[in-house]
């Protein structure tokens, strides 16, 4: 058996390493720039980084190359422009540490520049101090798996976002690290991407921004404190499910901000302790199923132009208002939800409440009005109101009721 | 004085209303919190009930009190004491036998369901402390006002009216001044406006706790400042200690000048 396949192994070593030849690079070789490097190598060459700083910027990579990182080696940019050009189809990057692209208010410096360039793979990179993290332009089939992109971005003015894609398709963002940015994960004119397992907190403004992208779907990602949180606008058959939208507190400040989407599904999600948990406007035929609803001020604040969205067997859990309208027209649906601030009894133990529940009170009319009345929240006298209201509704949707509301959580 | 306080104290030890209202909140505690499984719920019940009905039960104690003990505080008279101890004897005697029932009242259960573990631990205290204080506001008021009026029912109606007032109609005043007014500035109105209630007070402090994520949501700087830093909460505690303050001296006043 040995004897066999040991000539064929032998073969087949002889044949890779002529086709693709490896170069190392440190501070002691011979070549000891990465872009000298790369003007050495030949298509499809391998590229081997050993430990240590190099001090390069406006890097460009023109051919199929697969440069890896040993030790975690520093690019530092010394704020020069941008530090890897990828313009080219097929590169590959790992463990790299690229910081310190430059800074300006007309070009997009970022530490990645990726151009019309097809099947790149960007994986167990940690990008610092970065402008734009990865800027991505009329690229598709592009891998973007467990990069960690940070920066310290004090105003939005002069900060860029982690990942950034522009008229890209069939990309994948997974596992990524995205903070103290200006956008952590930033979409637009982009299809079929999906985004998942990601991380984006401490941004200064969204942690996920979608404009214009269709088809796409992000699941089982986490985004925290951000400035204003997650917003999808102008988008078409978005999917988001298993998400996770936590403390984005503020005055302009919302887990999910949907304006302009049509016929998405979002599924799983968890949406805790935010101002608002989902802020909705004009949008149409949107399911929201199987989500939580923990501790927001407002569940979903819903502004206007909304039709025909179903909410179906969500859980509303002690949040300050679960339902917030602006107007007295309705055309959602609601069923089968729970909500903890339900009083209703269920005589024939059927698991759902006999009588219907109204999730918006009076009082959110009223502070929708006049919102220095918030102070009043949970006020004796505003508990009365509410109960009247629920008695006679005058000003509050009059058929917007949840008419089989649950008795218990749903798991 | 603390002789005074002492008599004062077990003599409501020994009538069984302080024994009743222990076990109410006991038995309130526990319900909610063993076949609700939900602390986060309990604790908004908890103060839904707190910030009406301490205020309410302190008020009514007080005046009976004060109304049924007035032989023995003639009795006191004529001993030679300070006017300023039997009164503040007598005070503290009630307000710390009514807070002693709701802390131990609530408290058993909430030990007993392992709320040590519980992140809830916070909301919960600020709970009781604020419960403890209405107590000592409202039996403070409520010994002003049995002490200016010889009349035991008309003692008793204005007790419940300030009460009425302060728990209901002053929110209700509160939000058509604010519907009205909307044209204008408001959040330093508002927020001063709080100040004057103690109910309301006590009701922010325990909404910083629970509903800082809605409060959050509001445009104005000065409710930011308020609600997002530690200036509200130091605020609304110490303007919840002068409206401790200010009534005691007041007995304090009255009594010296009160011709028995």
């Amino acid at each position: 058996m040995l004897k066999k396949t040991l000539p064929l192994l032998l073969l087949l070593l002889i044949i890779s390493n002529s086709y693709a030849q490896s170069i190392e690079v440190c501070a002691t070789c011979d070549v000891n720039s990465l872009t000298d490097a790369i003007a050495k190598s030949k298509p499809h060459d391998k590229i081997t980084i050993k430990k240590g700083t190099y001090l390069e910027s406006n890097i460009l990579i023109d051919k199929p190359l697969q440069i890896i990182g040993e030790g975690n080696p520093i690019i530092d940019g010394e704020k020069k422009g941008y530090v890897l050009i990828v313009k080219s189809d097929s590169v590959s990057v790992t463990g790299l540490v690229i910081k310190n692209p430059g800074k300006s208010y007309t070009k997009d410096y970022a530490a990645v520049y990726i151009s019309q360039s097809n099947h790149f793979t960007f994986e167990n990179n940690t990008l610092e101090s970065v402008f734009f993290g990865f800027l991505i332009e009329k690229s598709h089939h592009g891998k973007i798996v467990k990069n960690h992109v940070s920066s310290q971005a004090i105003d939005q003015s002069a900060s860029g976002n982690g990942i950034h894609l522009w008229n890209c398709s069939n990309m994948l963002i997974d596992g990524n690290k995205a903070h103290n940015l200006r956008d952590g994960i930033y979409l637009e004119f982009t299809k079929e991407t999906k985004v998942t397992n990601n991380q984006s907190y401490d941004n200064m403004r969204y942690g996920l921004h979608f404009m214009f992208s269709n088809n796409n779907e992000y699941h089982n990602n986490t985004f925290t404190n951000n400035g204003a949180g997650v917003a999808v606008m102008f988008s078409k058959f978005i999917k988001m499910t298993g998400n996770t939208f936590t403390k984005n507190w503020g005055t302009a400040s919302y887990g999910l901000l949907l304006k302009e989407i049509y016929d998405a599904e979002i599924e799983n999600n968890t949406f805790e302790e935010n101002t608002i948990g989902i802020n909705v406007e004009g949008s149409t035929r949107i399911n929201y199923i199987k989500n939580n609803f923990i501790s927001n001020g407002w569940s979903v604040k819903i502004a206007g132009a909304c039709y025909a969205n179903i909410f179906k067997e969500n859980n509303f859990l002690n949040n300050s208002f679960d339902i917030s309208y602006n107007s007295n027209m309705n055309d959602n649906k609601f069923d089968s939800n729970y909500w903890s601030s339900y009083t209703g009894y269920d005589l024939d133990k059927n698991g759902i409440g006999d009588i219907p529940y109204r999730p918006v009170k009076l009082f959110s009319y009223i502070v929708n009005k006049t919102p220095e009345t918030i102070i009043l929240l949970r006020s004796l006298f505003v508990d009365i109101i509410n109960f009247s209201e629920k008695v006679s509704p005058v000003f509050t949707p009059d058929e917007l009721v949840d008419s089989s509301p649950l008795m218990t959580p749903i798991k | 004085m603390f002789k005074i306080l002492k008599y004062s104290f077990y003599d409501l030890m020994r009538s069984s209303w302080s024994y009743v209202y222990f076990l109410f909140y006991l038995g309130l505690g526990s319900v909610l919190l063993f076949l609700n499984n939900d602390v986060s719920k309990a604790v908004i019940t908890l103060m839904n009930i707190i910030v009406v009905l301490t205020p309410l039960i302190g008020t009514i104690f007080g005046v009976m009190y004060y109304y049924n003990s007035r032989e023995f505080t003639e009795l006191l008279l004529a001993q030679p004491l300070k006017r300023s101890t039997i009164f503040i004897g007598q005070y503290l005697g009630v307000a710390i036998s009514l807070s002693l029932s709701l802390v131990i009242g609530l408290g058993i259960p909430f030990l007993a369901y392992g709320l040590l573990q519980s992140s809830e631990i916070f909301n919960f205290l600020s709970l009781i402390i604020v419960g403890a204080f209405l107590t000592f506001i409202f039996v403070a008021l409520a010994f002003n006002i049995a002490l200016s009026n010889e009349n035991k029912i008309k003692g008793f109606g204005y007790a419940i009216l300030m009460w009425l007032f302060l728990a209901v109609i002053y929110d209700g005043l509160f939000l058509i001044s604010l519907v009205m007014l909307q044209e204008y500035p408001l959040d330093k109105f508002s927020l001063i406006a709080t100040m004057f209630n103690p109910i309301d007070l006590s009701r922010i402090l325990i909404l910083l706790k629970l509903d800082i994520s809605a409060l959050l949501g509001y445009t104005g700087a000065v409710f930011q400042k308020f609600f997002g830093t530690n200036f509200g909460m130091v605020i609304s505690f110490s303007v919840l200690s002068l409206w401790v303050v200010f009534p005691i001296l007041r007995i304090l006043f009255k009594s010296k000048r009160k011709d028995f």
